[in-house]
């Protein structure tokens, strides 16, 4: 019988390799789930009084102790601040060198852009609080280990974004300012950093919000801003000054998330 | 600006892309405010120069890296990966849902508005901070880090599954609902289709950030790597340290790799 008739036809959007490509890939999701699930350590014990412990917890931090804020949090809140700010300067001083060695339409040379990439690769797979810790052993406890943090975890991520958005520029203004005769550094200033710009200022934007939730935690190490108080809170189990922390900490990520947003509308 | 300029005499020469006053002013600003913030950092050079000879023996310290107590190491960097894997499958299984109910194009507003406040408030804090929290809820140990990290998982992952599915083409979705599809139908068939491959992006990102941070939650006492790399540091084991950094740092490269094959199956 001729299978001539278009609908009989079997319509397939992947072919056979691929399906069975995307089995193995889910079989293999499947397998590495259950084998972790098997073999992660849950005391069942513990999960039970959960609820319970949570409710003690709430209790506890109950009522917030405001009073604690003029004394205790409002240093540590503006430390934070001036970390995350810092911070993300200096990295960006650090990132943009290395944004431009990393992308391949700019420094046509493999070696430079391996190495590059390989040191921002190695400032983001180190976490901040492991940048903390190391800072903190270089440069003792206090807000200086914090932003010199805060900074190197930020090279990697700044640098990679800004390398990838110079590479996704168009090549039309760059050739025409090479043809009529243009050196380096005047190709990136006309014809990198208009198309960039408003690449690189939401980058910016969004690497300091990340900071700012960042540099909350790195205190718990002693690097500084309100992580300070809250270590201090929780070490002595102070749950009311706890929740005023946590309370701080939660309005003032809130701001910066609108600042961001609102200067995002203004300068883009 | 632009407007008045026929009317005045021109300058024989503008030079090209020039900063209005505006944003002269805006850099002024920042500069002073670095130079100020840096002022209160306790910025100076003798500290610098003790800082760098401090830096030169720790690093004298750290190197050659020591592997010796290699089974602290196994086990936690075990139990981390396990943390990863198990909060980004919870927190993927939660964001779909969460993601769905607040796309503003397809939920009416008094369902979008509270599941858009939960994903934002899962946001707000620091996977550390809700690592703290949750330890104090279901005790010292994993479970308290993958709850963290679930939670962490769905506040990122499910404002951007959300954002996915609010850029789709609604074309589709009517064409699938005009032929009296139902509501499950619609998703299925209308919706899903658009987003899987961007949402398989988002996965793969979130379970490398997970990565990270399940190294990390460790610090305060949620299971993982971190305990061991905390532990190591107070006890100035600066060689295992550094052992242990080197060990995270090719799981996270590794991780890294095989999201990308991932994503490459996916074609996300």
């Amino acid at each position: 019988m001729p299978e001539a008739r278009p609908e009989a036809r079997q319509w397939r959007r992947f072919g056979a390799g691929e399906q069975l490509v995307r089995f193995a890939v889910y079989l293999l999701l499947v397998a590495t789930v259950v084998a972790a699930g098997r073999s992660v350590e849950i005391i069942p014990e513990f999960l039970y009084d959960a609820p319970e412990q949570m409710q003690d917890l709430l209790v506890r931090m109950w009522p917030v102790d405001f009073a604690h804020y003029p004394k205790g949090v409002h240093a540590g809140l503006m430390e934070t601040l001036q970390i995350a700010t810092l911070g993300t300067l200096l990295a960006l001083v650090l990132a943009v060198p290395f944004g431009l060695l990393a992308a391949r339409n700019l420094t046509p040379l493999p070696p430079v852009n391996f190495f590059a990439r390989l040191v921002l690769v190695a400032s983001r797979s180190v976490n901040s609080l492991v940048w903390a810790l190391l800072f903190v052993a270089v440069f003792g406890p206090g807000a200086l280990a914090g932003m010199l943090a805060i900074a190197f975890r930020s090279i990697g991520f700044l640098g990679k974004l800004i390398g990838e958005a110079i590479e996704e520029t168009a090549k039309g203004p760059v050739e025409a300012l090479t043809a009529a005769g243009a050196g380096t550094g005047a190709l990136i200033w006309y014809a990198y950093w208009p198309q960039i710009r408003p690449a690189f200022w939401s980058i910016v934007l969004l690497r300091w919000d990340i900071n700012v939730r960042e540099s909350a935690v790195l205190g718990l190490v002693g690097a500084g801003g309100i992580g300070m108080a809250l270590d201090t809170a929780l070490n002595l189990f102070q749950w009311e000054r706890v929740a005023m922390v946590l309370v701080a900490i939660f309005v003032v990520v809130i701001i910066a998330e609108l600042a961001v947003t609102q200067v995002r509308k203004r300068i883009l | 600006m632009s407007g008045a300029a026929p009317l005045r005499a021109q300058p024989a020469y503008l030079p090209p892309f020039r900063q209005s006053n505006a944003q002269r002013a805006a850099f002024v600003l920042l500069a002073a405010y670095a130079l100020y913030a840096a002022a209160q950092f306790d910025l100076t050079w003798a500290r610098f120069i003790i800082g760098l000879s401090n830096g030169a023996r720790f690093l004298g310290r750290m190197f050659p890296p020591s592997f010796a107590n290699w089974e602290p190491l196994l086990k936690g960097m075990l139990e981390s990966l396990e943390i990863a894997v198990l909060a980004s499958v919870v927190g993927i299984a939660l964001s779909l849902p969460l993601g769905l109910l607040s796309a503003r194009n397809l939920m009416p507003a008094w369902v979008t508005w509270p599941a858009r406040s939960l994903v934002a408030l899962c946001r707000a804090l620091h996977p550390v901070i809700v690592a703290i929290l949750f330890v104090k809820a279901v005790g010292f140990g994993a479970l308290a880090g993958i709850l963290a990290l679930v939670v962490a998982s769905v506040g990122f992952i499910g404002k951007l599954f959300a954002e996915a599915i609010e850029e789709i083409s609604l074309k589709q979705v009517e064409a699938v609902r005009a032929s009296g599809a139902s509501f499950a139908n619609v998703i299925t068939y209308g919706v899903l289709p658009q987003v899987f491959s961007r949402f398989v992006g988002f996965g793969t990102y979130q379970f490398d950030s997970n990565l990270r941070n399940s190294t990390m939650v460790g610090i305060v006492g949620a299971g993982g790597i971190g305990a061991t790399l905390f532990s190591a540091f107070q006890r100035f084991d600066y060689d295992f340290v550094c052992a242990i950094l080197l060990t995270i740092i090719a799981v996270i490269v590794i991780g890294e790799t095989l999201t990308n094959v991932l994503k490459k199956v996916f074609r996300a």
